[in-house]
């Protein structure tokens, strides 16, 4: 191949009379689901919803959500309400009935620790099973990655990000720092309207989920309404109730491969009742550390009473020690007094 | 006259289907790849500019292409090509290179023949392109 560095020409003859057909940015709305069907079908066609569900595979994220992720009740609706949609949008195309592709930014408010990146990897996987996006990866950025440090520095920054994140989903965590409302020329405003442009102009490319703690996020939507208007869904994560921390917990609990003794599940119970109670607690993400700093007392527990025999149960076993010796239970907060 | 060069140069120009799936295939075997454009095609002009970095860590052909038509932009008229690299040698080699931008007119080229001592002829390839300043070439015609 003439590629090593010498660019050959072709004098005339030889190549091609052909000339540029260029034919215009793929426009297609529909998504890979027989989307694209060359014929519209009759209209007294039928078709069959169930196998096109069954093809996309959309049951498999659907229903791995609905078993791994505890609660969330609203946000799974929403989800489920977007893939009909989109489920049923290829089978309108089938038809020639095209309403045009449908926007899905999206925002996902709540509290640290309720979901939001979890389930924002999902949603990418979703989207790709939908045909909605090509590749269905996730690059999740922060106001570093996007804004510069000097004049000229942001554009190139922000649009390099855009591009890796292109066919995916683009996951901004606590999108409100790119605005600054006390610095006008603050250079995430330069920023902020990259990414206005290409959530427009790329829609067909990549889908933008702006993350953040709901008040901040409202500020930073009535400041921002251009963005506002971009964004189809609102999408907010409920903290979570002791029962679904629990449960919670348990599914963690279960996935490591470990198990409480009744007695360390009353403990487990009173010790997410106590830190949800407590500054700084991160809701799952907390639940997810107590299990891991439960996981380092329980190899201690065993390795110090040194001599005797350790079973399989013994190796998958927390009991109430393991919680117990949190700061949680002693550290003074004065209406809890140490079990 | 219609230039082509590199990889699909026996080819007709590739639609943006086309440039999109050679693009994926590229990123399909972790190749990182650029955008270039020239006014001055000579076939010894190895050193196109570049239009931005050389792109990696990409996943999407879409984000390529969307460099692409930012270059086309900016330089409807000038030629602009894709170039992908290949590392896997332990250097930068060039994988796959063509051209995904043309002006709509192309003058050509003329063959210079100075004769020289004992008979001896030297050829020079001299674009017409470059009798305009560079920047000011291939414009509308007048
Ligand atoms: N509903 C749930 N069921 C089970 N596990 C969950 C659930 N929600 C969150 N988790 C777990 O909790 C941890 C934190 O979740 P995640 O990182 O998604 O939170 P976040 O909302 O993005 O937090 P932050 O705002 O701090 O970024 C993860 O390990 C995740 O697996
Ligand atoms: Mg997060």
């Amino acid at each position: 191949m003439a590629s090593d560095g010498h660019p050959r020409i072709a004098f005339g003859a030889g190549a091609p009379a052909a000339l540029s057909s260029r034919s215009a940015p793929s426009a297609d709305g529909g998504g890979a689901l027989g989307g694209r069907a060359c014929q519209p079908e009759p209209d007294d066609a039928v078709v069959d919803l169930a196998t096109a569900r069954q093809v996309s595979g959309i049951d498999e994220v659907l229903d791995a959500m609905e078993q791994e992720l505890v609660g969330l009740a609203p946000v799974k609706t929403k989800i489920r309400e977007i893939a009909a949609l989109l489920l049923v949008d290829a089978e309108r195309a089938r038809f020639g009935l095209t309403a045009g592709r449908p926007s899905l930014h999206m925002s996902f408010t709540g509290d640290p620790g309720t979901g939001k990146t979890t389930v924002a990897l999902r949603m990418a996987d979703l989207l790709k099973r939908l045909g909605y996006l090509e590749r269905g990866h996730l690059v999740a950025v922060g106001r570093d990655e996007l804004v510069g440090q000097y004049v000229g520095h942001t554009a190139p920054k922000t649009k390099e990000v855009l591009k890796r994140a292109m066919g995916g989903v683009l996951f901004i965590d606590e999108a409100y720092y790119l605005y600054r409302a006390d610095n006008e020329r603050d250079y995430g405003q330069e920023s902020i309207e990259i990414l206005l442009q290409v959530m427009e102009n790329q829609r067909d490319d990549l889908v933008v989920i702006l993350a953040g703690y709901k008040d901040r996020m409202d500020t930073f939507f009535q400041a921002n309404p251009g963005m506002s208007s971009r964004i189809a869904h609102h999408i907010h994560f409920p903290g979570y109730t002791l029962d679904e921390l629990e449960q919670i917990g348990l599914l963690m609990v279960g996935q490591a491969g470990y198990r409480l003794s009744p007695a360390a599940g009353t403990t487990f119970r009173d010790y997410l009742g106590r830190r949800s109670g407590q500054p700084r607690f991160a809701n799952a993400r907390s639940v997810r550390n107590a299990v891991e700093r439960a996981r380092l007392r329980h190899a201690s527990r065993l390795v110090q009473q040194s001599g005797a025999p350790v079973s399989k149960d013994d190796l998958m076993r927390f009991e109430p020690g393991d919680f117990l010796a949190s700061r949680v239970f002693h550290s003074g907060s004065g209406d809890a007094p140490a079990t | 006259m219609r230039i082509t060069q590199g990889t699909f140069s026996y080819l007709p120009d590739l639609s943006d289907d086309e440039i999109k799936a050679q693009i994926q295939r590229a990123l399909g075997q972790g190749w990182p790849l650029s955008v270039e454009f020239t006014d001055d095609p000579h076939p010894r002009n190895t050193y196109w500019d570049m239009w931005g970095l050389p792109m990696f860590d990409l996943h999407d052909a879409a984000a390529v292409l969307y460099e692409v038509n930012e270059c086309r932009r900016a330089y409807p008229r000038h030629y602009i090509r894709v170039n992908a690299y290949d590392a896997a040698r332990g250097r930068q080699t060039v994988a796959l290179s063509f051209i995904v931008n043309r002006p709509p007119d192309e003058p050509g080229f003329r063959l210079d023949r100075q004769e020289t001592a004992d008979r001896r002829v030297r050829y020079t390839t001299h674009s017409y392109a470059t009798e305009r300043p560079a920047g000011a070439r291939y414009q509308e015609a007048r």
